[in-house]
């Protein structure tokens, strides 16, 4: 028994046991970046076609013909949804936390490589199932990511509602295990698999953020299997958990008693998290790019890693705030707006140290830094549209426009894009052993982060004017119709930036096979995923565990022989 | 047998020493399975939010058991803690490295956790047969009248959430006994397992819920078989300890169930 597990971590033999269903964590890693690689193509498709239709309502589109106002909402529900689940979740936490997480504290792997490999064929029959809704009879549903009830709780409510839901609330309960399985093994592995010498203040921020991020996927999204589990007995066995009386069609249906608040609490309690779920590992990616690049130490490490368990207690207490308009007493709305601004304290702390680690820095704008750079001014301006939602009486009016939407596609989506992009091109080299091509690079940094703020920013004017979220057509309305122009624009910015991603397409698989060959080490960094070959051997370090000296950040120490201390430098090399 | 198991544990690791001490000194599997119930505890909070949620917004809300469910109840109660202890035993028998023994405690919790599901499952059948049941459910032409039979259909939510709860518990209970089977018998418990799937099945009518219920044996033979394909291997202490933590865990949320949804739920004469 000892013997076979010994065996267990020499390498697999078959391309089966070594590409498919591997246990390496690395091989896991790189299904999970690719899973969300097709998974965000799919979803800006759908963004595509809801742009298209958005300025020119007639129009037939190839694929889909032409939109008619429940395919629009079928398509923001499966854009919502695959973008935050099999994307937002999936590839900063699941790929590239799967793939550096375990390296960069000195493991050999993850605590449960089984679980490991469970964890993401379950998350890809999930998003499989949910793929598959768009071809049952009546196609996807219509209640949006958020799958309000009693829209999402009747059959009978609307055409996309019937087996496409039921496949949407499957895939989603599918998707919680999945994550339940990845987070309790991020976690263990954190805290049993330090290499000697990485005590826990001595971990790079990337590994906190991925620590903290799986502690929120732990606790959030066993609600939401719950959430989801009562919601398809509403739908499938006809209880009310969710659903008062209600008429369709002058048909009175069985349902009785039942409150969409509880739907709403449930749901929010999970979806709140979520948002933090999705950023957490970009700060972290971004705290290491930023520090590796302006070769500095980050600029309050330890405030860093308590403003992030700041953020991931705080974000536990104010899924009310999605709640304003839901009907809610206002003492209950004065405590989540008060706790939800609370967030901007430790928010801030970590924008300041950003800015303090880029101070008097000796920048190398390489790639990964533009995109970090990217990510803390999607970061402070995508977030300070929040302490406006967070308020109620502002809430009022903003609620449900296009200004939530600004805010929350710059701050969680498009930020934790950017650190994907930031995270991609900072360990591309590690990944896959050859140098990404710097002026693509850059040349899809500019568009993108201009595309970006074009398409966003604009959307703030629209929900100001009153134009709300989730309608599929405003050129029949007098008063909207006047917005169309800057509609129009937003869809222009979109095609661009929608295009320019084939630039990044390029260079990734270009670079994967053609680029140039990368060092050990090309960006001069401290941590241990740097340490060992590229790209890392079965067990990551060849044989040995490496013994930790130094902190991560080790930039620019006086006396030290070069700039930059490794984290397995003898203790000898630098007074820290 | 002690030191084989730490053995086996930190080969899974790499070399002895080469790592930070764990925090709380505990090995992985076991910090696995806390994390997993810290989760699961979240998924039957939200469950019993739900229950708390209807309940206070339904008035008046049903408190329709009489002396017989509660009685009923209590001796499942019993059950279920008596299985703790025989749990217990099982767990100091394995650390003792006593295997006989430790299989022996092993099967008197699952013939105990087997009793709980039995008498719940007959407490489910026959407050169904009086009327208490949800739309979806099969039920047997008796249901139509009777006390519980209004009150399913003037407050649907009681039905809802008394099923919904136990429902999830009952699960839980069931995927503990199988997970014990497997630890104590291993792949011979798969065809034990598959038997009672197909006695359950073809013995219990089409009329009744656990005719349909009776899968999720089906679907725990099928987990079983994958996970014992992956790691062959015999079980340990600590595998032994691992799922006493679970099961202990599932008795602890009956000890929120028992009287929320029961002892709170009498009839007040």
């Amino acid at each position: 028994m000892v013997a076979q597990d010994a065996h267990a971590h020499s390498a697999p033999q078959g391309f089966i046991r070594k590409y498919i269903f591997s246990l390496d964590h690395k091989v896991i890693g790189l299904q999970y970046f690719f899973l969300a690689l097709t998974a965000v193509f799919v979803g800006m498709f759908l963004s595509l076609l809801m742009r298209i239709h958005m300025i020119w309502p007639g129009v037939s589109l190839p694929l889909v013909g032409e939109i008619k106002p429940e395919t629009y909402l079928s398509l923001l529900t499966m854009h919502g949804t695959i973008m935050v689940f099999f994307v937002l979740t999936t590839a900063p936490q699941g790929g590239f936390g799967n793939y550096v997480l375990p390296i960069q504290i000195g493991a050999p792997d993850m605590a449960f490589p089984v679980l490991n490999m469970l964890s993401f064929w379950t998350t890809f029959v999930g998003f499989v199932v949910i793929i598959a809704a768009f071809f049952v009879s009546g196609g996807a549903p219509l209640h949006g990511w958020t799958g309000y009830p009693p829209l999402s709780a009747l059959q009978s409510a609307g055409p996309g509602e019937g087996l496409g839901a039921d496949l949407w609330i499957t895939s989603i309960a599918i998707f919680c295990v999945a994550s339940l399985m990845g987070a309790l093994n991020f976690i263990t592995t954190t805290l049993d698999l330090r290499a000697k010498g990485m005590t826990m203040m001595r971990m790079p921020l990337t590994v906190w953020s991925w620590f903290i991020t799986a502690i929120l996927g732990l606790l959030a999204f066993g609600v939401l299997l719950s959430a989801g589990i009562l919601l398809l007995m509403d739908r499938n066995l006809g209880t009310s958990f969710y659903v008062p009386l209600v008429v369709v069609n002058g048909q009175v249906l069985g349902h009785k008693g039942g409150s969409p608040l509880l739907w709403q609490h449930l749901f929010w309690f999970f979806g709140h998290p979520e948002v933090y779920i999705a950023i957490l590992p970009g700060m972290g990616v971004a705290s290491q790019v930023l520090s590796t690049l302006a070769r500095k130490p980050i600029f309050g490490y330890k405030a860093m890693v308590y403003a992030m368990l700041g953020i991931g207690f705080l974000g536990f207490m104010v899924w009310g705030h999605h709640m304003f308009m839901s009907g809610m007493s206002p003492y209950s709305a004065f405590a989540f707006s008060i706790l939800t601004m609370c967030i901007g304290v430790p928010s801030a702390i970590k924008t300041f140290n950003w800015l303090g680690t880029l101070y008097k820095g000796r920048i190398r704008f390489h790639t990964p830094m533009l995109y970090a750079i990217g990510f803390v001014s999607l970061f402070v301006s995508g977030g300070l549209s929040g302490p406006f939602l967070a308020q109620p009486v502002l809430d009022i009016q903003l609620h449900d426009t296009y200004f939530v939407v600004g805010h929350f596609h710059l701050i969680m989506g498009v930020a934790a894009i950017f650190g994907i992009f930031a995270a991609t091109y900072y360990w591309f080299p590690k990944m896959f052993g050859r140098m990404m091509n710097e002026t693509l690079g850059r040349i899809h940094f500019f568009i993108t982060l201009a595309g970006t703020y074009a398409i966003f920013m604009p959307m703030h004017y629209l929900g100001m004017a009153g134009q709300t979220r989730r309608y599929s057509q405003f050129t029949e309305v007098a008063y909207q119709a006047k917005l169309i122009p800057l509609q129009t624009f937003i869809t222009v910015a979109a095609i661009i930036t929608i295009s320019a991603q084939i630039i990044f397409v390029i260079n990734l698989f270009w670079s994967m096979f053609k680029g140039p060959k990368a060092s050990d080490n090309p960006w001069e960094a401290t941590t241990l995923e740097w340490t060992t070959t590229t790209p890392p051997p079965h067990d990551n370090f060849g044989g040995v565990t490496p013994v930790v000296y130094h902190g991560p950040y080790e930039y620019g120490v006086p006396g030290a022989p070069r700039d930059f201390v490794m984290q397995n430098d003898p203790a000898t090399v630098s007074a820290h | 047998m002690a030191d084989a198991t730490l053995q086996h544990d930190t080969v899974q690791h790499g070399v002895p020493g080469a790592y930070e001490a764990p925090l709380f000194g505990a090995y992985s599997k076991k910090v696995g399975m806390w994390l997993f119930l810290a989760s699961d505890s979240l998924t039957f909070g939200a469950l019993l939010f739900a229950f708390s949620y209807n309940r206070l917004y339904t008035i008046p809300w049903p408190t329709p058991f009489h002396a017989e469910s509660i009685a009923n109840a209590t001796i499942m109660t019993a059950c279920l803690l008596s299985s703790s202890l025989t749990m217990v035993m099982a767990v100091f028998a394995a650390q003792r490295g006593d295997r006989a023994w430790t299989r022996n405690w092993l099967l008197a919790t699952m013939v105990f956790g087997t009793a709980f599901i039995v008498l719940h499952g007959m407490e489910w059948s026959k407050l169904i047969g009086e009327g208490l049941t949800i739309p979806g459910f099969p039920k047997p032409p008796s249901a139509a009248t009777g006390e519980l039979a209004d009150i399913s259909k003037n407050v649907p939510q009681f039905p809802a959430t008394f099923f919904g709860l136990t429902a999830m518990h009952m699960l839980h209970v069931t995927i503990g006994v199988i997970y014990l089977g497997v630890v104590a018998f291993r792949k011979w418990f798969l065809p034990i397992l598959g038997v009672l799937w197909i006695a359950g099945y073809l013995l219990i009518p089409a009329d009744n819920v656990f005719h349909y219920g009776i899968h999720a044996l089906l679907l725990g033979l099928i987990v079983g078989a994958v996970i014992l394909y992956l790691k062959p291997k015999d079980y340990d202490a600590h595998d032994v300890e691992v799922s006493g933590l679970y099961w202990h865990f599932v008795d602890l949320v009956w000890m929120f169930i028992f009287p929320l949804v029961y002892l709170m739920s009498t009839k007040i004469q």
